[in-house]
């Protein structure tokens, strides 16, 4: 791929839950930095939440190596000194939100980098800003609707200032208006990230390239292009779809 | 579900400085309740009671929790005269009804109607985070402070999982009764909430050390100290030295 760098990198992992099914089998994976924009879709089970939890060091491999922006991750420690640079949104955003409000949940990821209060209040405003959260400061977490959440949980994120954002299906349950303000949010940013889907459309439109799961192992395509084809059949000056 | 009714407010009370009134009220909660005397208690009543106009809280919905409260003293009131050996007062056939049953009684009332008004007045009137924040700075420990604020956001997602389960037993046409499926059934509803309450936490520790938590929590608040929190102090710990002397100076 060009010459860009990669910033996480898998080479044979091995995870399993239990010692009689193994969810990841051998799998290699590179990302790299430099808008790097991967689409996982695969069906559930098939391991995308256990490999995000890998690489955020939240589960280890059996075996293999985990390096991250050049180094090999082994310890906790090791984990703890990048979390903060790889931004995880969480499936269900409740697990993400826990301070009672908006504001103090988005600080929280500034404070424990060492930031002032002044400097976290100042990031955790411009994030909420820049999501169209403004007014949402001291609004009770879990007073807030399904979308608001996620927008909430998103915000938590990106107020660390992240380089790499894993998106753990970002737009499942969630109404048509804050799809797209999700869509048009990561468009905006100019940054490397993966993000988990059912939803081929959006993939499109958000990634460059999409990967599949299958025996424990990632199955990648090149790049996506969107394409057209003629082709002919009966009935086919009715409109209709095709699946 | 945990309403805060009297938390937003602009009262002179609310104005107060948070820690000044945690403090203010805990003094004044051991004080009354180390109390023997009517006349001291009585005094404190009268106080908890301005206190609470004082804090423009909702009177109707303080009496409310009164009569909750109320509900639980009225088990002393019917089972301490009958109990509570000393000279009887009258008897009822084979029954007697002790004087200093009906006096303890009544004292218990006075201490935990009093005690209640100051806690809605001085602690009711702040938010839970801000209750937190409070007694971090009181060098509350760190793990404490935390499970409380976890415990409140908590405790409606827990409610929620709940509610889900019932659902789903109801539409499978679950009644209760007296029988052993029914028994059964609800271990199985507490057991099952039990594991997703601990599946939920993990998940939720997970995250925050995402977000760099590494058991440290920092609060945003700063408290701001006017010189009302001062005069408020400096009341309330008089009339918490008035109680005292009153107890005193009645005392046997």
């Amino acid at each position: 791929m060009d010459n860009r760098q990669p910033i996480i990198k898998l080479s044979g992992i091995n995870f399993s839950y239990s010692a009689d099914s193994s969810v990841l089998n051998n799998l290699d994976f590179t990302f790299y930095d430099n808008k790097d924009r991967v689409g996982f879709m695969a069906p559930n089970g098939s391991g995308k939440t256990t490999l995000f939890h890998l690489i955020m060091g939240l589960l280890r491999p059996d075996s293999g190596t985990i390096e991250i922006f050049g180094k090999t991750m082994q310890t906790e420690k090791d984990f703890a000194q990048i979390r903060h640079r790889i931004g995880l949104l969480f499936q269900d955003a409740d697990d993400q939100l826990f301070c009672p409000t908006v504001l103090e949940d988005v600080a929280f990821g500034p404070l424990n980098m060492g930031k002032s209060k002044k400097e976290a209040i100042d990031i955790s405003r411009r994030t909420l800003n820049f999501l169209g959260l403004s007014d949402f400061e001291n609004r009770i977490t879990f007073k807030l609707s399904g979308g608001e959440k996620k927008l909430v949980s998103l915000a938590t994120i990106l107020s660390m200032e992240p380089e790499i954002l894993l998106l753990d299906e970002p737009l499942t349950g969630l109404d048509t208006k804050t799809q797209s303000i999700i869509i048009d949010v990561l468009s905006k940013m100019n940054m490397s990230y993966i993000i988990i889907s059912h939803d081929i459309e959006f993939l499109k439109t958000t990634t460059n390239r999409i990967c599949s799961m299958k025996h424990g192992k990632i199955i990648v395509d090149d790049e996506v292009y969107v394409h057209h084809h003629d082709h002919a059949h009966t009935l086919g000056n009715v409109p209709h779809k095709h699946r | 579900m945990i309403e805060e009714p009297f938390a937003s407010g602009n009262s002179i009370i609310h104005r107060i400085d948070p820690r000044f009134r945690v403090a203010a009220a805990i003094l004044y909660s051991f004080t009354v309740a180390l109390c023997y005397q009517f006349q001291p208690l009585i005094v404190a009543l009268a106080v908890a009671l301005l206190s609470v106009i004082f804090s423009g809280v909702g009177l109707k919905t303080v009496f409310k929790r009164l009569i909750v409260v109320n509900g639980f003293i009225l088990l002393f009131w019917i089972v301490l005269p009958l109990t509570y050996k000393g000279k009887i007062l009258y008897s009822l056939g084979p029954v007697d009804i002790y004087l200093a049953g009906i006096v303890f009684a009544a004292k218990i009332t006075l201490k935990s109607n009093a005690i209640l008004l100051i806690l809605i007045s001085l602690i009711a009137t702040m938010t839970f985070a801000t209750l937190g924040h409070t007694l971090s700075r009181f060098k509350m420990p760190d793990k404490l402070v935390f499970l409380l604020m976890i415990t409140y956001r908590y405790i409606f997602v827990i409610a929620q999982e709940y509610q889900k389960i019932i659902r789903s037993i109801k539409i499978r046409g679950f009644k209760p009764k007296t029988t052993l499926h029914t028994y059964k059934t609800f271990a199985y509803v507490v057991g099952m909430l039990l594991i997703k309450a601990s599946e939920r936490a993990d998940r939720v520790y997970n995250a925050m050390r995402c977000r760099g938590f590494t058991g440290k929590y920092n609060s945003l608040s700063d408290f701001q100290i006017n010189i009302q929190s001062f005069i408020f102090i400096l009341i309330m710990t008089g009339f918490t030295i008035g109680i005292i002397l009153l107890e005193i100076q009645y005392h046997g």
